[in-house]
C-alpha cells in the first residue's frame, strides 16, 4: 500500500509538471489525456463486463456537440454562430468563455449519462456481436444525422469559440491540458472506487456468465446501465474538453469518428490488457507515442499503418501488454504457480 | 418535396421499382456474408469494402475502353484470388476465435482496403457509364435506366448459378457439411481449410459481381464500403441464415425502404437512416425475444 502511494504521488507530481517540463508537447499531452479516459472507460464495458462497444464514441461527440453548443449559445445565437462560419462577428469576453466551458462541461457530461441510461435498457440486453454491430450501427447514425443538422453547423462543420487573448497560446495550452489532466486524474479515481467495490465483481461475473448471474440473484441489466453511464459520463467530459482543443468540430472526422476514436478506444485498451486498471493507461501511452512518433514517417499512409496495426493486435497480442506481464511474472500479480503443475500442463498439450 | 411521396402517386411507384432493383444487389452481397457467416462463423466487415475493390475493377476496364459489363465477368475472378489471399493471411487466423476478434480483424482491414483504395482510385465520386439508356414507364412518369434492370438480372442469374452450385457441385456439398458440423466434416475427409478458404473466395467473388454491377448503376467511392456492410448484415438478421427466399426478400425490402427515407428525409439522411434501422431492429428483436427471457444469439 505504501509502495502504491509514492507511485501514485510520483505519477500526479509528473502530470502536474509535466506542461513545464515539455512545454512544446501540451496538445499532445492533453490528447493522451483525453485517449487514457477514452480507454480507461471502454474498458469498463470492454474488459470488465464482456460488452465489446463501438457505441462509446457516441457519448464522446454527443460530449463534443452539447460542450461547444452550451458554451455558444449561453451568450450567443446558436444559429447564427454556426452560420457565419470562421469569420466571427461574436467574441466572447475572458469571463464569458471560462463560464461557458464550465457549464458546457457539466452538461456534456450529464446529457450524455442520461442519453446512456435511457438507450441502455434497449441496447444493452443484446448480447456478443450484434451488441457490437449494434453499438457500431449507433455510432455511424449518430454521425450521419449530425451531419444534417442546420443548427450545429450540419456539413461544413462547427468552429468552437477561440480562447480569450489572454496570456496567448502558452496559456490556452496549459489551460486545456490542465482541464483534460483533471478529467484523467478524475476518471482514474472513480474507476479505482468502483473496482474496489463489489460491483467489478459483478461486472467480471456478467462478462463470465450472464445466465449464471442472473440465477444468482443480481439484478445485471441494472448493473450493465450504470456501468455504461459511468462511460458515458467520462466519454461526455473527454468529448467537451477535446471540442475546446482542437476548435473545431466535424461530424464525422472529429465528433463521430468511429473510424478514428471509435476504434483507438478499443486498440488502446486492447493493446494495454482487457480487463485491468493500468492496462488502458499503459496501452493509451504505447499507442499514443508510437502514434505521434510514426504517424510522419507514414506521411500519408497513416490509415494503412492503422489497419495492419489493428490486425497484427488483434491477431497476435489480443491478451496486451499486461496479459503478457501477467504470464510472464505471475507472482507480481498475486497468483501463486505450482510449478509441477505447470509443467505437467505443458506436458499434456 | 416532403410529402410529395402521397401526392403524387407516380413517386412512389418509382421509388418502389427502384427500391425493389437496389434490393436484389443488397440480397447478392448479403448471401455472401450470410455464406462465411454460416460457414466460418465470422462476421467480414470489410464485405463493403471488397465490394467497392470489385467497383473499381470495372471502372478501370470502363477507363481502359473495354465495355465495364464485362467487369461482372473478369471482377469475380480477380476478387476470388483477393478473397482466398485474405484468408490466408488474415482471416485463417481468427475463424476459431472469438467473434469479436474476426469483428475487429476485419475492421482494421476494411480501413486498410479503403485508404488504399483512397491512394490508388483518388477520392472522387466515379461511376462507369454503361450507355445502356433508360426505359420509361406509364408516360414517362417512371424513368428506369437499363443499367439498373441489367445489374437486377444479373444479379438474379448470379444467385442462381450459386445456388445450384452449391447443391450439385462436389465442393458445394463439402461447403455445407463443414456449416453444419465442421469436427464431423473433417473426420469424413473433408479439407475444411480448402473449404474455408474457397468460401472466403465466393464471398469475395460475389462481391466483386455486385461492386462492378454497383459502378455500372449507381457511384463508387473508397468511403462507401461500410454502409454496405451494414446492410447485409442487416438482410441476414432479418431473413437468418441459409433462409436464401428471406434474404431475397429482406433485401428488396430494405432497398425500398431506403428509397422512400431518400425522398421522405431528403438524401443528406440516406445512410444515417439505414444505420439506424439496424439498430431498431436489433432492439425490436431483443423485446421480442425477453419475453420469453431469451436473447439474440
Amino acid at each position: 500500500m505504501n509502495k502504491n502511494i509514492i507511485l501514485y504521488a510520483a505519477i500526479l507530481i509528473f502530470g502536474l509538471a509535466a506542461p513545464f517540463i515539455f512545454p512544446a508537447f501540451k496538445v499532445q499531452l492533453s490528447i493522451l489525456c483525453v485517449l487514457i479516459v477514452l480507454a480507461t472507460t471502454w474498458n469498463i464495458q470492454g474488459g470488465e463486463m464482456g460488452y465489446n462497444t463501438f457505441g462509446n464514441i457516441l457519448f464522446y461527440g454527443l460530449g463534443m456537440y452539447l460542450c461547444a453548443s452550451v458554451q455558444v449559445g449561453m451568450f450567443f445565437p446558436l444559429a447564427e454562430w454556426t452560420e457565419s462560419g470562421g469569420e466571427k462577428t461574436f467574441v466572447h469576453t475572458p469571463s464569458q468563455f471560462f463560464q461557458g466551458m464550465a457549464a458546457g462541461l457539466v452538461v456534456a457530461a450529464v446529457v450524455p449519462t442520461i442519453v446512456a441510461g435511457l438507450i441502455g435498457y434497449a441496447i444493452l440486453g443484446l448480447r456478443g456481436h450484434y451488441f457490437a454491430i449494434c453499438t457500431l450501427g449507433l455510432g455511424v447514425a449518430a454521425g450521419e444525422i449530425s451531419g444534417g443538422i442546420e443548427i450545429i453547423g450540419a456539413g461544413q462543420g462547427f468552429t468552437t469559440p477561440p480562447f480569450p487573448n489572454v496570456g496567448g497560446l502558452e496559456a490556452r495550452g496549459e489551460f486545456f491540458y490542465f482541464l483534460s489532466f483533471g478529467a484523467l486524474v478524475l476518471t482514474f479515481i472513480a474507476v479505482r472506487a468502483i473496482y474496489s467495490t463489489r460491483f467489478r465483481l459483478i461486472l467480471n461475473a456478467i462478462r463470465d456468465n450472464e445466465d449464471k448471474a442472473e440465477a444468482m440473484g443480481i439484478e445485471t441489466m441494472k448493473y450493465k446501465i450504470i456501468g455504461w453511464m459511468v462511460s458515458a459520463f467520462f466519454c461526455g467530459l473527454a468529448g467537451g474538453i477535446m471540442g475546446g482543443l482542437v476548435g473545431y468540430i466535424d461530424s464525422t472526422d472529429v465528433a463521430f469518428d468511429g473510424r478514428e476514436m471509435g476504434v483507438f478506444m478499443v486498440l488502446m485498451a486492447i493493446l494495454g490488457g482487457k480487463g485491468t486498471l493500468w492496462g488502458p493507461v499503459i496501452g493509451a501511452t504505447v499507442f499514443h507515442i508510437f502514434k505521434e512518433g510514426f504517424w510522419t514517417f507514414f506521411l500519408g499512409w497513416q490509415y494503412v499503418a492503422l489497419g495492419v496495426l489493428i490486425v497484427v493486435i488483434v491477431i497476435y497480442f489480443p491478451e496486451g501488454i499486461m496479459g503478457w506481464l501477467r504470464e510472464k511474472y505471475p507472482e507480481r500479480f498475486g497468483e501463486v504457480v505450482d510449478e509441477k503443475d505447470r509443467k505437467a500442463q505443458v506436458e499434456l498439450k | 418535396m416532403d410529402f410529395m411521396v402521397f401526392q403524387y402517386p407516380m413517386i412512389t411507384v418509382q421509388a418502389c421499382l427502384d427500391g425493389i432493383l437496389l434490393g436484389i444487389l443488397f440480397a447478392l452481397i448479403a448471401y455472401g456474408m450470410a455464406l462465411q457467416w454460416g460457414v466460418m462463423n465470422i462476421i467480414n466487415i470489410a464485405q463493403g469494402d471488397l465490394v467497392i475493390l470489385g467497383g473499381y475493377i470495372a471502372y478501370f476496364m470502363y477507363l481502359y475502353g473495354i465495355h465495364p459489363a464485362w467487369g461482372v465477368i473478369v471482377s469475380p475472378i480477380i476478387m476470388y484470388f483477393v478473397g482466398v489471399g485474405i484468408y490466408k493471411l488474415v482471416i485463417n487466423k481468427v475463424v476459431d476465435r472469438d467473434l469479436f476478434i474476426s469483428i475487429l480483424a476485419t475492421f482494421g482491414i476494411s480501413i486498410l482496403f479503403m485508404q488504399l483504395m483512397n491512394f490508388a482510385f483518388g477520392a472522387d465520386v466515379v461511376l462507369a457509364n454503361s450507355g445502356y439508356g433508360t426505359t420509361f414507364l406509364f408516360d414517362s412518369a417512371v424513368v428506369l435506366p437499363n443499367s439498373k434492370i441489367f445489374s437486377a438480372f444479373v444479379s438474379i442469374v448470379f444467385a442462381i448459378c450459386l445456388v445450384i452450385y452449391m447443391k450439385k457441385s462436389k465442393l458445394g456439398r463439402a461447403i455445407r457439411a463443414t456449416a453444419q458440423n465442421a469436427r464431423a466434416a473433417k473426420i469424413l475427409g473433408v479439407d475444411t481449410e480448402k473449404v474455408y478458404a474457397a468460401t472466403f473466395g465466393l464471398n469475395a467473388a460475389l462481391c466483386g459481381v455486385a461492386g462492378a454491377l454497383i459502378s455500372i448503376t449507381f457511384t463508387i467511392h473508397p468511403y462507401m464500403g461500410l454502409p454496405y456492410t451494414i446492410r447485409s448484415f442487416m438482410i441476414v438478421i432479418v431473413a437468418g441464415l441459409g433462409n436464401l427466399p428471406g434474404v431475397a426478400m429482406s433485401g428488396m425490402g430494405l432497398g425500398v425502404f431506403e428509397e422512400f427515407a431518400d425522398y421522405i428525409l431528403g438524401t443528406e439522411f440516406r445512410i444515417g437512416s439505414v444505420f439506424l434501422l439496424l439498430v431498431l431492429i436489433l432492439v425490436y428483436r431483443r423485446f421480442k425475444l425477453s419475453r420469453k427471457r431469451e436473447y439474440l444469439k
